[in-house]
Order: C-alpha cells, then structure tokens, then sequence
C-alpha cells in the first residue's frame, strides 16, 4: 500500500515536474517549432540540407541584427537606427567598393568603422546629453539615412565586387556532402556563440542586464555605467553594419535594403521575451524570435498570401505572441 | 570688474525672459523656437537664393503655419497618449487608411462628404479602442501592441489599394485651400484642435486623470481611477486626430494612396514633436502647447532649408541632428538615468 502511494506520487510529480519544466522553457521556441513543423509540412523538401541551410542564410542578417538589439534593449533603450544603418552601409559599400575586388577589405573595415562611429554617437548623445534613446536613434536614423543618401545622390549607384558580395550569397562549396555551406551561417554561428557569451557567461553582460534593471543601483554598486550603455550601442551599430554586409552580398544595391528592420529587430527580441526598458533578455531566444518571423514569412508566402496580407498577419501574430508570453509570465508570477 | 558688466548684464535678460515666461507658464521649447527664429532670419539674410527675406512675406509666413497642420493636429493626439505613458506607432497607417478611404468613398460626390467623415471617424475611434484594449487588457508593451495594430492596417490596405484610389470633390479640398480673411480653414482648424487639447488636459477632470495615470499608474489606481478607461480614451482620441489628418492630407492632395502617411514620416516626427516640446515619455508632464511649438520648429526649418536651397538629403540630416540636439538642450542637464 504504502509502496504503491509512494511510486504514484513520484510518478505525478514527475509528470508535475515536467509539465513545470516545460512551463519554464521560453514560449518562443514552442512557437519556432510549430512554424518550422508546419513549413515542413506544407514543403518537406525544406528539411533536406541544402534549402534549409539557403533558408538560415535568408534568416541570418536578422538574427544577427536581432541580437545586437537585444544588448541595447537590456539595457533599458531603444535602437531605431539599425534599418538605417542597413541601408546606409548598402549604399555606401556600392560607391566605394565600385566592383574593384582589391577594395574589398578596407571597404569591410570602413563599414565597421562607421558602425562603431553611429554606435558611439547614439550612446554618447543617451549617455551624455540624457536625451531618451528613442529620440537620439530616431535622429540617427534620419541621419545615417540622409548621409547615405547625400553619398549615392538619392539612386543606388556602383557595384558590389564579388568578393563583398560571397559573404550573402556564396558559401564553401561541396563539404559534409552538401551542394554549398554558405557563409552567412557561419558568421550567423559566430556571432550567436559570440554574443551569447557576451551576455550570459561575462561579467560584462550581467552588468548589463544589472544597468537596465536599475541604473542607479547598478552605478552604486561600482559598474561604469556609461561605458556600458556606449558599448551596447556600438555592438548593436556593427551588427546593423554586418547585416548591411549580407543583405547587400545577398540582394544586391537598393534604398531600401533597411526599411522596416528596426522594429522587425525589437519585435523579434520581444517575441523572444526580451523586456522592453531592460533588465530581462536572451540572445538565444531573441535569435529565435528573429528565426520564428522569417519562417512566419516562409510560410505565409507558401500559404499563397498576397505580400500585403503577409504584413497583417505578422502584426496579428507579434500582438499575440506577445499578449500570450505577458499572460504566461504574470501566471508563473 | 566694471568691464565685465554689460556682458554680466545679458545673461539676466535671459533670467528676466525666463522668469517672465515661467510666470505665464509658457513650456522653454518657445525659448528655442524664438532662437531658431532669429537664426533663420539671419540665415536667409546671409544665405538665402532669392532676394526675398521670408520675415517680410506673409505668404511664406503663412505657409509656415499650414505646413504645421497635418503634423501638429496628429501630435496632438500623441501627446494624450505620451502622457498616458503610452505611445503610438499606427498614426501614420491610421492616416494612410482615412486618406484612401475617404477619396474612395467619397468618389468625387459632395453629398458623401458628411456620411464618409463619420465613417471615418468612427473607424478611427475604433482602432483606437483596439489599441488601448490591447494595451490596457492584453498587457502588450504599447510600442509593440500599435506596431502590430499599424501593421495589421498596412497589410489590409495595401491588399485593398494598389494607388490613388477616386477622388475628394472640390467642395472638400476648401479644407485645405480655403481661407477665411487672412486665416486658412486649416490653420484654424489646427488651432481648435490644440486648444480643444488643452482644454481636455487642464481644465477637464479626464485630464487631471490622465497626468496621474502617467506619472504613476499603480497609484492612480490604488486612488480609485478607472486607469485602463483613461488611458484607451486617450487612445481613442489619438487614432482620432490620425483621421482628422488624413482628412487634411487628402484635402490637398485631392486623392489618397496608401502611401501618404508612412511617407510623411507621421508616427516617428509626431513622437518626435511631442518630446522636443516638453513632454516627457515616461508619462505625467508635458502638455499640447509645447507640442505645438515643436511642430513649428519643424516646419520652421523647412522653410528656412528651402530659402537658403538647401539639398533634400541635407535637410534630412539637419532635421536629425536638430531633434537630437532640441531635446538635449533641455535634458542634458538633468540628473535622471536617462535609458
């Protein structure tokens, strides 16, 4: 009797536990994964190796871009500048590149470095001049655009060499078996490992997360505060740039490589859970997030939804991702 | 010593003119306004392509506040909702949305004015219910809940119209072109709204609620107030002025397309506008006059941008840096962890 009572209620508590479990892990990857299923279901050929890996190359400047944001979002700002900066480095990297693949490499460093520069100026204008950063980014993001603008004259001019380009399109061809292993996943590895050790396993991420939580407690307890929010604004600058690079490499000049990727970024993070006005956020989970729009975008265009209807579907999906994860977080609470 | 004193002197002009305009409760951004007035009239003196200074032309001078209306009457509306602590980001689809929607359905017919610009307006007080009910009841973050609602719009309007869509009659476009002695309708109209605003704000009951649900919404509701009512209400009235916007917008334009109101940049400049004149985004300060003048110190510039010829991509720039460095001015001083 008293052997059956207990291997019962280990078992419910087992089951409990898992249920629990379960309940813990982030709604956005049970919303990836019903996305992916259901994409697979509708497309199995997007399972076999090579269209899956095309597909996270699609997805990667996203990612990438998702995850800077997330260091400036955990911080307590905003960041309304990144689609700017894509456009911006697009442009630019066209007229001074001009196909000379010799130019390719100071083309790249110069880029960074104008991402670091525009990083600096959002920070340093938050930090120093106190001006709330959806204000200081929302005039980065005219100017940043206007200087690429007032570069190129208004219309997409120059070519992008090869070699600048290989980094969106191309990949290392014919290893593991597969047709191409394109770049863009690599550095999508690199910069998700990178960054998910910057915030979750360094002393400088749970300063971070520390800063947007409570400023004041965070400065008094000896963190420099302001290096810290500068530094989240320039990591979340020269991701943007990255992301120029690829969207670039991939979809070749336009004025409107950018548009509409800063709030793509913020509702990405958010439907990864990341907390607006900081204090709480996941580079993993931001990156899925990011991840779970572009298979959304997959899927409604293998659903046959005419591109307008695609825009209202992801504002349906974002609003309810989003009510659902605060209705899960105030219930666990 | 004795030398120093004329220069001594003028810093208490400016003490002087501060206290005077602290007495009569007038927001600093009028402060700035004045100092970008002066610069502009010295820049066109210096600078300026034609041989006409814009201070003695009523027409330019005029225009300066028409080029206000469609901005200023939007940022009205998100000025209720700033000091709600909120914020809305589907003003400027709201207005893509009444600007084709109402050249469609008025379709040239000036017995359809009255009929659509009811429509209008209901459609516009309901998205706004929509947005405040997501907000208040759903417990979205505000910038994201008007995102998806912005989107939501976009992706229905854009499905529906492809490009100019019918037409207003003539009739309508007095709204825009119109004027009554001196006074365009539209200046006027502008100028109802902003003082209906202030109105509502300081001398209404709903407007002391509305500063203390944004300073502090715990508290507003701890003291008894209904904060989810206030603040859709807030929402309502914001989606509202959106439409009265549009209605401007389409006015002028004789025809609406689904482009006019993110190409005009409404959500961000009005947000923009609303905290260069003072209101604060964290909700509970601020007011409608001091969005007002923000709204002028936009197309202030633009005027002055155009006198001196200055290239359209430059002006982008300029308006950027401008944006920043007016909210600055003010806030680099302050001691808050700003974030």
């Amino acid at each position: 009797m008293t052997q059956i009572t207990a291997t019962t209620s280990a078992s419910e508590s087992f089951g409990a536990r898992a249920m629990h479990w379960l309940r813990t892990i982030n709604p956005v990857y049970y919303i990836a994964l019903v996305l992916l299923v259901a994409v697979g279901y509708l497309n199995p050929v997007f399972y076999t190796p090579d269209p899956f890996l095309a597909f996270l190359a699609r997805a990667a400047p996203l990612m990438i871009l998702t995850a800077g944001q997330v260091f400036v979002l955990v911080s307590g700002g905003f960041d309304l500048s990144v689609g700017s900066v894509v456009t911006s480095t697009v442009i630019i990297s066209a007229i001074l590149a001009n196909n000379d693949p010799n130019s390719t490499w100071w083309v790249i460093l110069f880029l960074l470095a104008g991402g670091v520069l525009v990083g600096l100026i959002n920070g340093a204008v938050t930090t120093f001049l106190k001006v709330p950063s959806l204000i200081s980014t929302l005039g980065m993001l005219l100017v940043v655009r206007g200087v690429g603008l007032l570069w190129s004259g208004g219309a997409p001019r120059g070519y992008l060499p090869d070699n600048l380009r290989m980094f969106g399109r191309s990949g290392i061809e014919g290893i593991f078996g597969l047709r191409q292993f394109p770049y863009a996943v690599i550095l999508l590895v690199v910069f998700a490992v990178l960054y998910w050790l910057l915030l979750h396993r360094m002393n400088y991420g749970r300063q971070l997360l520390a800063l947007g939580d409570n400023p004041r407690a965070s400065r008094l307890s000896g963190v420099n505060i302001s290096l810290v929010r500068v530094s989240a604004f320039v990591i979340c600058s020269v991701s943007a740039a990255i992301a120029g690079i690829l969207i670039g490499g991939r979809g070749g000049v336009s004025i409107e490589a950018g548009t509409g990727l800063e709030m793509q970024s913020i509702a990405a993070a958010v439907l990864g859970g990341t907390m607006l006005l900081g204090g709480r956020g996941s580079v993993p989970a931001a990156m899925t997030g990011a991840l779970a729009l572009e298979v959304l975008f997959t899927l409604l265009n293998l659903m046959g939804l005419p591109k307008p209807l695609r825009d209202a579907v992801q504002g349906l999906i974002i609003i309810g991702a989003v009510a659902y994860t605060a209705y899960s977080t105030r219930k666990t609470r | 010593m004795t030398a120093l004193t004329p220069s001594a002197a003028s810093p208490s002009v400016i003490d002087r003119a501060r206290a005077w305009a602290r007495a009569r409760n007038i927001p600093p951004v009028y402060g700035i306004l004045v100092i970008i007035f002066f610069v502009s009239i010295l820049a066109d003196l210096f600078f300026g392509i034609d041989n006409q200074l814009f201070i003695f032309n009523p027409t330019i001078l005029t225009n300066i506040l028409v080029r206000s209306v469609a901005l200023g009457i939007v940022a009205v509306g998100q000025t209720f909702v700033v000091l709600g602590a909120s914020i809305d980001l589907s003003v400027a689809y709201m207005i893509s949305v009444t600007a084709v929607g109402a050249s469609y359905l008025m379709a040239g017919d000036p017995n359809r004015v009255w009929w659509t610009v009811i429509v209008l307006f209901v459609v516009g007080a309901v998205v706004g219910l929509v947005n405040g009910t997501i907000i208040t009841k759903l417990k979205v973050n505000p910038l994201i809940a008007t995102l998806g609602v912005g989107l939501i719009l976009k992706g229905l309007l854009n499905a529906s119209f492809a490009n100019f869509a019918g037409s207003v009659p003539i009739s309508f476009q007095a709204f825009a072109y119109n004027a009554i002695g001196p006074l365009p309708i539209s200046v006027l109209v502008l100028f109802a709204v902003v003082i209906a605003g202030w109105f509502l704000l300081r001398r209404t009951r709903y407007g002391a609620h509305l500063y203390a649900v944004g300073g502090s919404e715990e508290t507003a509701r701890l003291s008894g107030l209904h904060t989810d009512r206030i603040l859709t209400i807030a929402h309502v009235i914001c989606s509202m002025t959106a439409v009265l916007t549009g209605l401007f917008v389409v006015s002028r334009l004789r025809s609406g397309a689904p482009w006019v109101g993110t190409d005009g940049l409404y959500d961000l400049e009005s947000i923009a506008a609303t905290v260069i004149g003072g209101t604060a985004l964290s909700g509970g300060k601020g007011g409608v006059w001091g969005t007002l003048a923000g709204v002028l110190i936009f197309s202030l510039l633009d005027t002055m941008f155009n006198q001196i010829g200055i290239d359209a991509y430059m002006k982008q720039i300029l308006r950027g840096a401008v944006i920043i460095l007016a909210v600055g001015f003010y806030t680099f001083r302050s001691k808050a962890e700003q974030g």
